[in-house]
C-alpha cells in the first residue's frame, strides 16, 4: 500500500519536474529569423495601425497609438535589433508585451513581421546566447533554443524595452 | 400628512457652507477700501438664505443670529451705515460663530451657547451703536475693546497730567434734520448739563433768503465741552440725530497739545456715532490694549472651526456639485446614445448584406458617443481648484493682522480643474505652506522698506496644468531660504555632517526634515519643526512632489506637481504635416496667418516675426519635430500661434489651425517616457493620439 503511495507520488513529482521546466514562449519572425518571448508578458496582438510619431527620439520608437485609452508606445524590433527595416504591410503585427523595471510596469508595443506559434520549451535545453563579440550586443537575448532543428533566438523583454531615460534637461524648470 | 424634514438638512447644512463661504469672501473684499454694493448684496443674500433654511427647518438660534447680522447688513446696503472695519471684524467673527453653530447642529451636538451669545451681543452693540456698557471684562469682539480703548486713552492721559479734559463736536445735520422732529437746541441744552460748554455756529451755507426753505436747516455748529465725560454720553445725545447729520466727535486736552492728539478720536466721515470704534490706534498703549484682544479672537474662532470642519468635509465628501452645464452635456450623450441604438436594432430586425455599411456606421457613432460620453463622467468628477484656494484669502488676512505684517495675496489659475480626490487631500498641506509663508517668508513692513523692497508682500498662489500633472505654486516675495543658516542649523541638530557640502537644491530639501526648523521663536503659527515632512509625505502619497526655489532676499517658490491622470484643459489644435499637435489654449495669445516673406532672419538662422512693434522669435514645428512638411509648408504659407511663456512671447510656425476642443490629458509617462516639448497626451475624436505641446519645454528645447 505505501509502495502505491510512493509510486503515485513519484509520478506527481515527474509531472511538477515537467512543469517547472517547461515554459511557453510566443514565437514571431523577424527577416526569416525566429526569435521568442515569454508568453506571460504577452498581453495582446494586433494589426499594425498608423501611430503618431513622437518627435526627436530614437527611429525605432516609432510612436504612440492608444489602446483602449492608455497611451502605448510602439517599438519597431526590426530596427531596435539593426535588422533592415520593410514597409509595413497588412500583415505586419504588433505584439503588446508587459515589461517592468525597478520602478513601474508598462505596456508597449512590438512590431514583428509575423507571428508563427506558442511554443513549448524545456529550460534546460535553454542554451545561453554566445559571445559575438561587439559584432552583435546580446545583451537583449536570454538564450537559444533548438526546435525541430530551427533556432529560436529567446528575447530578455524588460532588457529589450528598457527606455533610454533622456537626460533631464528640463531640471532646472521644475 | 407630516414630511421628513431631516431628508433635506444635508441639502440644507451644504448651501449654509456655501453662503458662509461667499458671505467670507464677500467680506474680506470690503475690507480693501472700494464700497462695492454689489459685494454686500452677495453677503446679505447669503445671511437670508441662511436665515430662511434655518427657519425652515427649525433651528431657531441660527435664524436669530443671523436676523441680526442680517438688520447690520441690511443697513449697511442702505447706506445707512458706513462699513468699517470693526464693523467687518465683527461680521467676520459671526461667520465663524454660524459656522460652528451650524456644524454642530449638523454633527447633533449641542451649540455652544455662550460663544454665540457672545457673537450676538458685539453685534447688537455694532448695531446699536450704544456701546455704553462693556458687558464683558473680556472683550468678545472688536466692539468692547475699542470701547475699552477709549477708556484706557483717559486713564492714560489722567495718570500723565492734570489738564482739563472735554470734547469738541462738530456737529453739520443734513438739511431735513428738523422733519424728523430734533431740535438741536434741545440736544446742546442736554450737553450743557454735562460740563461747562461753549457753542459756535456756522452760518455759511444759508442760501440768500428768496431760496431759504423754512424746515430746512443749514446751520452747522462746532461745540465743546469741558469735563471727564464718558463718550458714551456725548454719543447718546445724538443718538436720535445719529442718521441725519454728519458728527465729530474728538477728545482733547487743554495745555498739553501731545496727549490730545494721540488720545484724540477722530472721525473722518463716520456719521454713525459706532464709529467711535474704528479708532483702535490712537495711543500705543490703548492700540495694543485693542489689537491683541481683538485679533487673536477671530483666529481662535477658526481654530476651534477646524476640526468641526474636517468631520464636516469628511461627512460631506460623498456629495459632488456640478456644474449643470456638465450634467446637460451628459443627458444629451445619453440622448444620442439612445438614438444611435434605437437605429441599430432597427437595421438589426431585417437585416441584409446591403445595410452592412450602414449598420458599421452606427457602430462607429456608437463608439464615439460613448467615448464621449466617458469623458463627461470623467469631466464630472472634476472641480475648480478655487474650493481650495477660497479659504486662503481669509487665512492670510487673519494671519497677516495678527502678525503685523502687510500681504497681498493673489489667486491665478482658480479655475484649474482637479480631481474631487486631489483637491480634499491637498487642502491641509496648501494651509502649511501658506502659513510658512506668511510667518517666516514675508518680512515685518519695517524690514522689508529697509531691504527695498514694497512694504506690502505678496504671496501668490497659481494652479495649472502641466501635462498629466497639475501644478500649485506658492511664490512669495519674502526674505527667502537662507542656505547657510539652513546648513548650520542641521549640522547643529545633528542631521547633517559638518563637512558637507551641499548645493542649493540639497540644502533646501533639509527643511524637509522631521524635526527640522529654523525659525528663532516658535510661534503659535509655525517653527515647530514638525510639519514639512508632513507635507511633503501627503505629497507624495498623492503620488506628487514638492520642489523649493529660493533666493536669499527675493523670495520663495514652492511647487507641488501632482498627478492628474484626469486633467482636461482647452486645447488649440494645429496641423504640421500630416501631425496633429494641441497647443494649451491658455498659453495662445493670438494666431496670424503669414507667408514666409513676412519672416526676418538674424544670422541666417533665427527667425522673428514683426508682430506690431515687436520682434518675436519663430519656432517651425516642423523644424524642431522633425516632421516632414507638406507642399503648404513648401509655398511658404503658414499660420503663427503667438504664445506666452513668462511674459514672454514667442510664434509657432505651423501649417493650419483645426480648431478648438477640450482634451483629456493622458500622461505619456505612464508607458512611456517624458518627451521634450510635450507635456502629455490626447486621443482624438477618431481614436487617434495627439501630443500636447508644453510650450515653455518647447521653447527651452529650441533655444538649444
Amino acid at each position: 500500500m505505501s509502495e502505491e503511495l510512493k509510486t503515485k507520488g513519484d509520478n506527481q513529482n515527474r509531472h511538477n519536474k515537467e512543469q517547472v521546466n517547461g515554459v511557453q514562449y510566443l514565437s514571431f519572425t523577424l527577416a526569416n529569423e525566429e526569435y521568442g518571448v515569454d508568453i506571460l508578458r504577452v498581453q495582446e496582438i494586433r494589426s499594425w495601425e498608423p501611430v503618431s510619431r513622437i518627435p526627436n527620439v530614437p527611429h525605432y520608437e516609432k510612436g504612440v497609438v492608444n489602446l483602449r485609452g492608455s497611451i502605448v508606445p510602439i517599438i519597431d524590433l526590426r530596427e531596435k535589433l539593426g535588422i533592415k527595416f520593410t514597409e509595413y504591410t497588412p500583415l505586419t503585427v504588433v505584439v503588446v508585451l508587459q515589461t517592468s523595471d525597478e520602478k513601474k510596469t508598462r505596456t508597449m508595443g512590438v512590431v514583428v513581421d509575423s507571428v508563427s506559434d506558442v511554443i513549448t520549451l524545456d529550460k534546460t535545453k535553454i542554451q545561453d546566447a554566445p559571445d559575438f563579440g561587439a559584432k552583435i550586443s546580446n545583451e537583449f537575448i536570454n538564450g537559444l533554443v533548438s526546435l525541430n532543428d530551427r533556432m529560436v533566438i529567446l528575447l530578455d523583454v524588460d532588457k529589450l524595452l528598457k527606455l533610454e531615460e533622456t537626460e533631464e534637461q528640463d531640471a532646472g524648470d521644475n | 400628512m407630516s414630511i421628513d424634514m431631516s431628508q433635506f438638512h444635508q441639502v440644507f447644512f451644504e448651501e449654509c457652507f456655501e453662503g458662509l463661504e461667499s458671505m467670507e469672501s464677500g467680506l474680506l473684499n470690503l475690507d480693501t477700501g472700494a464700497i462695492d454694493s454689489e459685494v454686500i448684496n452677495t453677503i446679505f443674500r447669503g445671511a437670508h438664505s441662511i436665515k430662511g433654511g434655518s427657519g425652515t427647518f427649525g433651528f431657531t438660534d441660527v435664524a436669530d443670529f443671523t436676523h441680526i447680522m442680517e438688520t447690520l447688513l441690511d443697513e449697511m446696503r442702505d447706506g445707512r451705515r458706513q462699513v468699517t472695519q470693526p464693523a467687518i471684524d465683527v461680521l467676520l467673527g459671526s461667520v465663524d460663530c454660524l459656522r460652528t453653530m451650524l456644524t454642530s447642529i449638523q454633527a447633533e451636538e449641542s451649540v455652544d451657547s455662550a460663544a454665540v451669545e457672545k457673537y450676538k451681543t458685539a453685534l447688537e452693540i455694532e448695531l446699536t451703536g450704544s456701546a455704553s456698557e462693556p458687558s464683558t471684562t473680556t472683550p468678545t469682539a472688536a466692539t468692547q475693546p475699542a470701547h475699552d480703548n477709549a477708556e484706557t486713552v483717559v486713564v492714560v492721559a489722567d495718570e500723565d497730567m492734570v489738564e482739563e479734559k472735554g470734547w469738541k463736536i462738530g456737529f453739520c445735520p443734513y438739511l431735513d434734520l428738523l422733519k424728523t422732529g430734533n431740535d438741536p437746541v434741545r440736544m446742546f441744552r442736554e450737553l450743557a448739563e454735562l460740563g461747562e460748554y461753549s457753542v459756535s455756529v456756522n452760518t455759511n451755507d444759508i442760501p440768500p433768503f428768496s431760496k431759504l426753505d423754512p424746515e430746512e436747516c443749514n446751520l452747522s455748529w462746532a461745540l465743546e465741552v469741558i469735563g471727564d465725560i464718558p463718550e458714551s454720553e456725548i454719543r447718546e445725545i445724538f443718538n436720535w440725530v445719529e442718521g441725519d447729520c454728519e458728527l465729530d466727535i474728538q477728545s482733547f486736552t487743554k495745555k498739553t497739545a501731545k496727549p490730545a492728539s494721540e488720545a484724540k478720536i477722530t472721525e473722518p466721515e463716520a456719521p454713525p456715532p459706532v464709529q467711535e470704534i474704528e479708532q483702535p490706534k490712537p495711543a500705543p498703549i490703548a492700540a495694543k490694549a485693542v489689537d491683541s484682544p481683538s485679533a487673536p479672537k477671530p483666529q481662535a474662532a477658526q481654530a476651534d472651526n477646524d476640526p468641526s470642519k474636517a468631520s464636516a468635509k469628511s461627512a460631506a465628501s460623498n456629495s459632488i456639485r456640478v456644474d449643470t452645464t456638465k450634467i446637460d452635456t451628459l443627458i444629451n450623450m445619453v440622448g444620442e446614445v439612445v438614438i444611435t441604438q434605437s437605429m441599430l436594432s432597427l437595421i438589426g430586425e431585417n437585416f441584409t448584406m446591403d445595410k452592412l455599411a450602414q449598420l458599421k456606421r452606427g457602430l462607429a457613432q456608437l463608439e464615439r458617443h460613448i467615448r464621449d460620453m466617458q469623458q463627461s463622467v470623467m469631466n464630472i468628477r472634476m472641480v475648480p481648484i478655487s474650493f481650495v484656494f477660497s479659504r486662503f484669502p481669509r487665512l492670510v488676512h487673519d494671519i497677516s493682522t495678527k502678525l503685523g505684517k502687510k500681504i497681498e495675496l493673489k489667486l491665478v489659475g482658480e479655475s484649474t480643474e482637479v480631481d474631487k480626490a486631489v483637491v480634499e487631500l491637498i487642502s491641509d498641506p496648501l494651509v502649511h505652506l501658506i502659513r510658512n509663508s506668511l510667518d517666516h517668508g514675508i518680512e515685518m513692513p519695517a524690514e522689508r522698506i529697509a531691504a527695498g523692497k514694497p512694504e506690502t508682500g505678496t504671496i501668490e498662489l497659481n494652479a495649472y496644468h502641466r501635462g498629466g500633472h497639475i501644478v500649485i505654486e506658492i511664490i512669495d516675495n519674502g526674505r527667502g531660504l537662507n542656505k547657510a543658516k539652513l546648513i548650520a542649523k542641521a549640522v547643529e541638530k545633528g542631521l547633517l555632517d559638518e563637512n558637507a557640502v551641499l548645493g542649493d537644491k540639497q540644502a533646501f530639501e533639509l527643511i524637509f526634515m522631521p524635526g527640522f526648523s529654523t525659525a528663532e521663536s516658535i510661534t503659535d503659527i509655525s517653527g515647530r519643526g514638525v510639519g514639512m515632512d508632513v507635507v511633503r509625505r501627503n505629497i507624495q502619497s498623492l503620488g506628487g512632489n514638492i520642489e523649493i526655489i529660493s533666493e536669499l532676499g527675493k523670495g520663495t517658490t514652492i511647487s507641488i506637481h501632482l498627478p492628474l491622470t484626469l486633467a482636461i484643459i482647452d486645447g488649440q489644435s494645429v496641423a504640421v504635416g500630416d501631425e496633429i499637435y494641441i497647443v494649451p489654449l491658455v498659453s495662445i495669445k493670438e494666431s496670424i496667418n503669414i507667408t514666409e516673406s513676412m519672416l526676418n532672419k538674424i544670422a541666417g538662422k533665427g527667425e522673428t516675426y514683426r508682430l506690431r512693434n515687436l520682434y518675436i522669435p519663430i519656432i517651425r514645428m516642423h523644424e524642431i519635430f522633425n516632421v516632414q512638411p507638406t507642399d503648404k509648408a513648401n509655398t511658404g504659407e503658414g499660420v503663427i500661434v503667438v504664445v506666452e511663456r513668462q511674459g514672454v512671447l514667442c510664434g509657432l510656425f505651423v501649417d493650419e489651425l483645426l480648431g478648438p476642443q477640450q482634451v483629456v490629458v493622458k500622461s505619456l509617462e505612464t508607458n512611456y517616457r517624458r518627451v521634450q516639448g510635450v507635456s502629455g497626451a490626447t486621443i482624438l475624436g477618431d481614436g487617434s493620439v495627439a501630443l500636447i505641446l508644453d510650450i515653455p519645454g518647447l521653447v527651452r528645447y529650441s533655444n538649444r
